[in-house]
């Protein structure tokens, strides 16, 4: 470097920084100069307008489906709301926007579409799916090696991959019908959504109620026999089957643990 | 219920999903990575922002950007004839035609 800092004590206070960066109502803070002491003036305009773009292009990009209920122009507006309420608290950016689920929910102009908190809740999901540690599956067979007395105290450990949604929106439907063309229109009611990994690329698949009561008793820890009894209690008729299909195609089973 | 029919039913169920595990393929099971098909921009990635994966490939059938397919189809996928005539084909490798300038 060819010239130097005429001084190297910080003559701008970061929160005030980070103030004026968020607002373009707050004036540009006095003592930002370059090497030359000239005062920042407009070029920190010019940065503060890239942070709110490059977030706004952030926020796009985490809520696809959201973007596109809403419109992009609407988007824009609300990204460049949360954006200035929110701004990124880590630089792991594939993770931006967990308070957007709520922020949107807060919003009395949204009213109107109560489902968009749980379909950004939905995205946000797939996005932590997408990004948890790979984790190997067990060999199927091992379930069957189970005596019928063993399998009922046995549990579950389960991928990091996998989420599970509750949500009393088909959000799971609403999520398919503007990601897959020609994906059928959504019913109302309410969806619990399982998400699994198999392979790549997080899946989202609906689950119904005792379903979902079974999984999520696996989630906590209880044998499978444990969680039967509390999906039972939601649904007499519940049947193991289909759910633990699930999870054996998601590849979400990582291990047995004795429970007895 | 008692406890055998109990531990009977599970049994069945537990035999039933092994079944439907082995026989049926996952909700989107069987993919695989395809390169040199996608449309420019429009690559799959479920990463979110600030990684650089999801819509980056820059022009049509970009050949080191890929896109997830059924298995088996990826060579099978109709393509537009390369300017000098030759077959284009998707491939399970990045391939170094159409890269961006």
């Amino acid at each position: 470097m060819s010239k130097q800092l005429k001084s190297h004590t910080p003559l701008v206070d970061q929160a005030q920084f980070i103030t004026a960066l968020m607002s373009a109502e707050t004036p540009v803070p006095e003592g930002l100069v370059d090497q030359d002491c000239l005062a920042a003036g407009r070029r920190f305009s010019v940065y503060r307008n890239n942070v709110a773009v490059s977030l706004t292009e952030a926020m796009h990009s985490a809520f696809p489906v959201v973007a596109k209920l809403l419109g992009n122009k609407n988007m824009d507006g609300l990204s460049g709301l949360f954006l200035r309420a929110h701004p990124p608290s880590s630089p792991l950016m594939m993770f931006y926007g967990a308070e957007f689920p709520a922020f949107l929910e807060g919003m009395p102009q949204l009213d109107h579409l109560g489902y968009l908190g749980d379909i950004a809740r939905l995205e946000l999901a797939l996005r932590h799916a997408y990004h948890a540690a790979d984790a190997s599956a067990i060999d199927p067979l091992k379930l069957a090696e189970l005596s019928e007395e063993a399998l009922l105290q046995t549990g579950l450990t389960l991928s990091p991959a996998l989420h599970l949604l509750r949500s009393p929106w088909p959000i799971q439907s609403i999520w398919r019908f503007n990601t897959i063309e020609g994906a059928d229109k959504p019913q109302a009611g309410a969806e619990a959504v399982l998400i699994t990994r198999p392979e790549f690329d997080p899946i989202p698949q609906v689950v119904s109620s005792a379903e979902a009561t079974w999984i999520e008793a696996l989630m906590q820890g209880a044998s499978i026999g444990q969680a039967l009894d509390q999906a039972r209690s939601t649904d007499t008729k519940f049947d193991l089957s289909s759910p633990l299909t699930l999870l054996l195609q998601g590849g979400a089973i990582t291990g047995l643990v004795n429970k007895g | 219920m008692s406890k055998t029919s109990k531990s009977l039913a599970v049994a069945s169920a537990v035999a039933a999903a092994l079944t439907a595990a082995a026989t049926m393929p996952a909700a989107a099971g069987t993919k695989e990575k395809c390169y040199g098909v996608s449309l420019a921009g429009q690559n799959d990635c479920a990463a979110g922002p600030g990684t650089t994966c999801a819509g980056t490939s820059t022009v049509d059938y970009q050949g080191n950007a890929w896109t997830l397919v059924d298995a088996g189809t990826c060579a099978d996928i109709e393509l537009p004839d390369l300017a000098d005539g030759s077959k284009r084909t998707g491939s399970l490798d990045a391939q170094e035609r159409d890269l961006p300038a």
